[in-house]
């Protein structure tokens, strides 16, 4: 599928990106928003095909939406509450996740520490509502047989 | 939901190209012969539109230049002041790098013939072809000052028919002629 001008992905995917950061990160999302964008620029040369834009830049925002809450909230502080939303940040699920596979850890991060819809998650990972799922709950099995060896 | 701000989306679009990241940074600019569409590469200047509807330019720029098409006003501002100098009358020739690397061959010749013909004076089709190397093909000249990247810049408003008369522009014989009177080389 046709690549579109950056211009048209731009105009399209700003304000649904900045929607998704305002609502994991609070205020801070307004670098977040830059830097994903800095690097959806970068990479854009690299892409094959137009579909799955949306997916596409959701997954990076949320993943400079991890570091970023990770950064700022090192473990054992209290995570300030997001809010606009009402919803508490995920700070601590960061870490907590660590060596899950990415999609795994990205589905629980945005179910459990976000509270995201399945449908949202899906966007954000490219994949199935189905998929988004299946990768939070295999995501949560990991960790728990992970908690019960140490 | 919160839309992005003003001053955000401005800051992205400075910052993009303050990396270096885009093919091409573009604006509208506003002129006495209306707004125009002007576009910069990291080589120099590579389109002046009086089509200034940015879609359509920005899918062309975008398949000739590459998919990071952005709008994004500094990268304009050296192009955007020697042209305002221009039309207020106190800029007599362009001092701007120019990104010509979709023309080629003789069409690429002629246009850099075009770039030397000076503000205040006419040349003819068949002398511009001449100069270029071919002096018989007045009419591919023709052609090529109709498909003209830089307009105004490289100045294919000097061009004129061997008997005088204005022949064609590709913005309108109206602002060929605002062109020469601005350049006093058309009286009345």
């Amino acid at each position: 599928m046709h690549i579109p001008p950056f211009e048209t992905f731009y105009a399209e995917q700003k304000d649904p990106v900045f929607a998704h950061l305002r609502r994991l990160l609070g205020p801070a999302a307004e670098d977040a928003f830059q830097e994903t964008f800095l690097r959806a620029l970068r990479a854009y040369p690299e892409l094959r095909n137009g579909r799955h834009l949306r997916a596409w830049v959701f997954t990076i925002a949320t993943r400079i939406a991890i570091d970023e809450a990770r950064r700022t909230r090192p473990r054992g502080e209290l995570p300030e509450l997001a809010v606009e939303d009402g919803l508490p940040p995920q700070a601590e699920l960061g870490p907590l996740t660590d060596g899950l596979p990415p999609k795994e850890r990205a589905a629980v991060v945005l179910r459990y520490g976000f509270d995201l819809p399945y449908d949202e998650i899906a966007a954000a990972l490219g994949s199935s509502e189905d998929a988004a799922r299946q990768a939070a709950s295999s995501g949560v099995r990991r960790l728990r047989e992970r908690s019960k060896k140490s | 939901m919160t839309n992005v701000s003003h001053e955000l989306d401005t800051r992205f679009r400075a910052a993009a190209a303050d990396q270096g990241l885009l093919d091409v940074a573009y604006d509208v600019i506003e002129s006495p012969l209306g707004d125009l569409f002007v576009g910069v590469s990291d080589r120099g200047l590579c389109v002046i539109s009086y089509e200034a509807d940015p879609d359509a330019q920005v899918e062309r720029l975008a398949r000739g230049f590459g998919s990071r098409v952005l709008r994004s006003p500094r990268p304009i501002d050296p192009a955007r002041r020697q042209l305002d100098e221009y039309f207020e009358g106190k800029r007599r020739r362009f001092d701007l790098e120019v990104d010509l690397r979709l023309t080629r061959d003789f069409g690429r010749t002629v246009l850099e013939e075009l770039g030397r013909v000076p503000f205040g004076e006419v040349t003819t089709y068949g002398a511009l072809a001449a100069k270029a190397g071919k002096p018989r093909a007045a009419r591919a000249v023709g052609t090529i000052m109709n498909r003209n990247p830089l307009p105004i810049v490289l100045p294919c408003h000097r061009v004129v028919g061997a008997n005088g008369s204005l022949v064609g522009y590709a913005g309108g014989l109206e602002r060929k002629q605002t062109l020469l009177r601005l350049e006093g080389a058309l009286l009345a």
